[in-house]
């Protein structure tokens, strides 16, 4: 009996520890970022773009990256959620035969997994195709490209847990496949559907390698979608192995703020989760 | 009217009920009842063509209803169910509102509210309610009115107005699960069906709760044909007019309640009657 409670003591110890671990890593990356984002931070930081070009130039912000940013994550989530809402509901046994929808799961899944520099590679020969710089448009393009299979495997993993006796439910009451898809299902699966998106959010704002060549990279704020646009993980890529300390340190604050945007996301999307969450049945 | 004419229905390869042919009677409460396992609900699903949500079924016979086949292909199954409405063993309470739960069938089926309103008052059955439904003009405002109006009728007709009157908009979830079946007896009369196939209503509730849907099914089968399947003999005994006993997959023997629990025909029917199988 106590090599039995031993052996539960080691393993319980063994789970602290690697907790610990992870915690302190993550700890340890805010921490970094805060302070050494934080020494640079300033008013003019956010709201100013930099002056002298954005490599060598000592003065001004970040405000080319991080409306460059906002302008591109936004333009490729609406686009987005405008396709993978209805796949996703498209993908049920309702519509789908098993075999289409087992297939097509293993191919946004290897989608999914496939790194963002290919995405990259491939919307830069679309591009050429196409005649379009590096541009605003390019970027939103590829980022669509990128965030689509996530989306839709995550709003398709909490559509499936709506269950079947809720839709049956609805059926009895005789109601045609939308109508209980959009007045039920949809309901129900609101808040793993919000969740889906900003899964898809965190990854299309961080991502540095599939924009390096599409979206370009520039030290104003664009007009037009044929403009090319700064964004705050570029922003990053670039300015941090400079010599110059004050472009340095706008790497630093650029880091921050995107660490910011996303956690103020993630805080917006569960109170929004828990406010759609009000009518469902648990 | 509803005729079942060599109704057979397998999972697969597993033959659930076999060659039932049954007549169920309109305007009173008919009991089907039997030991678990034995096809009950199946055959309650095959009337409303519930059974098509699964995939494996077969459906073998014919099921006539007012003198249309409804299997026929090209029946509108969501007209089908409007007119044959359903109400589950487990309340089942959409994601919605209180209100929204008893609006949603009408507005689905996109009811002519001010017409069933009129009906309503012309039938006089709560006097302080009909005494508010007066002339129905076809403005935005009043027929917003006339829906609350509609929805606080199937209310009171399925024995919840008073407990939540004061909370429609509160979330169904919220509510108690015998309040809940009485929500769901609500929605099902608010899509105005012709008939009630209600699958074990009262197993999941409390004894209070199902002395309450009990007594809202006895006043409703003066409008409505009530199909109840319950493994509770002496809830039959209470409700039924009529009753058909199944036992394994097969329609053993359907008589008048009465003739059914004084003189029964068959051996298995006694040995149910007598507790022996259960």
């Amino acid at each position: 009996m106590n090599a039995r409670k031993a052996e539960e003591n080691l393993f319980k110890l063994l789970m602290l520890v690697s907790l610990l671990f992870v915690l302190a890593s993550l700890a340890g990356i805010v921490a970094v970022i805060a302070v050494k984002g934080m020494s640079a931070m300033s008013l003019s930081m956010i709201l100013d773009t930099p002056r002298g070009g954005y490599y060598l130039g000592k003065e001004g912000g970040v405000a080319n990256a991080i409306v460059g940013s906002l302008y591109l994550v936004s333009g490729s989530t609406i686009m987005a959620l405008i396709i993978s809402l209805p796949v996703a509901f498209g993908l049920q046994r309702e519509y789908t035969g098993k075999r289409l929808a087992d297939l097509s799961r293993l191919v946004l899944d290897i989608l999914w997994g496939t790194p963002s520099i290919v995405y990259g590679a491939f919307g830069f020969v679309v591009m050429v195709y196409l005649g379009i710089r590096a541009s605003l448009l390019g970027g939103i393009i590829v980022l669509t490209l990128l965030m689509i299979p996530i989306m839709i495997r995550a709003m398709d993993e909490a559509i499936r847990m709506v269950r079947h006796e809720l839709k049956e439910i609805s059926y009895a009451l005789g109601t045609t496949r939308i109508e209980t898809t959009v007045a039920v299902v949809l309901r129900q699966a609101l808040p793993g559907i919000c969740t889906a998106v900003v899964l898809a959010f965190g990854r299309g704002i961080g991502d540095a390698a599939s924009i390096l060549f599409t979206a370009g990279y520039t030290d104003t704020i664009p007009t037009s979608l044929l403009d090319p646009v700064a964004s705050l993980p570029l922003a990053v890529f670039f300015q941090v192995s400079t010599p110059i300390p004050e472009v340095q340190a706008r790497a630093y604050a650029s880091a921050l703020i995107l660490l910011f945007i996303v956690v103020i996301v993630n805080i917006l999307a569960r109170l929004l989760g828990w406010r759609l969450s009000r009518n469902i049945v648990k | 009217m509803i005729q079942l004419k060599k109704v057979s229905v397998s999972y697969g390869d597993h033959e659930v009920i076999r060659d039932v042919e049954l007549d169920i009677p309109e305007r009173q409460i008919v009991a089907i009842i039997g030991p678990s396992g034995c096809g009950k609900t199946t055959l309650l699903k095959s009337m409303n063509r519930l059974l098509d949500l699964n995939e494996n079924v077969r459906v073998s016979g014919d099921i006539i209803i007012d003198g249309v086949s409804i299997y026929d292909n090209g029946l509108d199954v969501t007209d089908l169910r409007k007119k044959v409405g359903f109400l589950s063993q487990r309340p089942h309470p959409l994601p919605m509102s209180v209100y929204d739960n008893v609006a949603f069938g009408p507005r689905i089926h996109r009811l002519d509210v001010s017409d069933i309103l009129s009906r309503i008052s012309r039938i006089g059955q709560f006097e302080d309610l009909c005494g508010r439904i007066g002339p129905i003009s076809r403005t935005r405002k009043s027929r917003r009115e006339s829906l609350r109006l509609l929805v606080e009728y199937y209310l009171r007709l399925s024995g919840l107005w008073d407990e939540v009157k004061d909370r429609l908009h509160v979330p169904a979830t919220r509510l108690s699960i015998g309040q809940q079946q009485r929500l769901a007896l609500a929605r099902v009369l608010s899509i105005e069906p012709e008939v009630i196939l209600a699958d074990e209503p009262t197993s999941a509730l409390d004894p209070i709760s199902s002395k309450l849907v009990e007594t809202q099914f006895r006043s409703l089968k003066k409008k409505y044909t009530i199909v109840v399947v319950t493994h509770i003999l002496r809830q039959a005994k209470r409700l039924a007019d009529y009753i058909a006993f199944m036992y394994m997959g097969d329609l053993v023997e359907h008589k008048p309640a009465g003739e059914f629990f004084s003189k029964p025909d068959d051996e298995r029917t006694r040995a149910y009657i007598s507790g022996e199988i259960s």
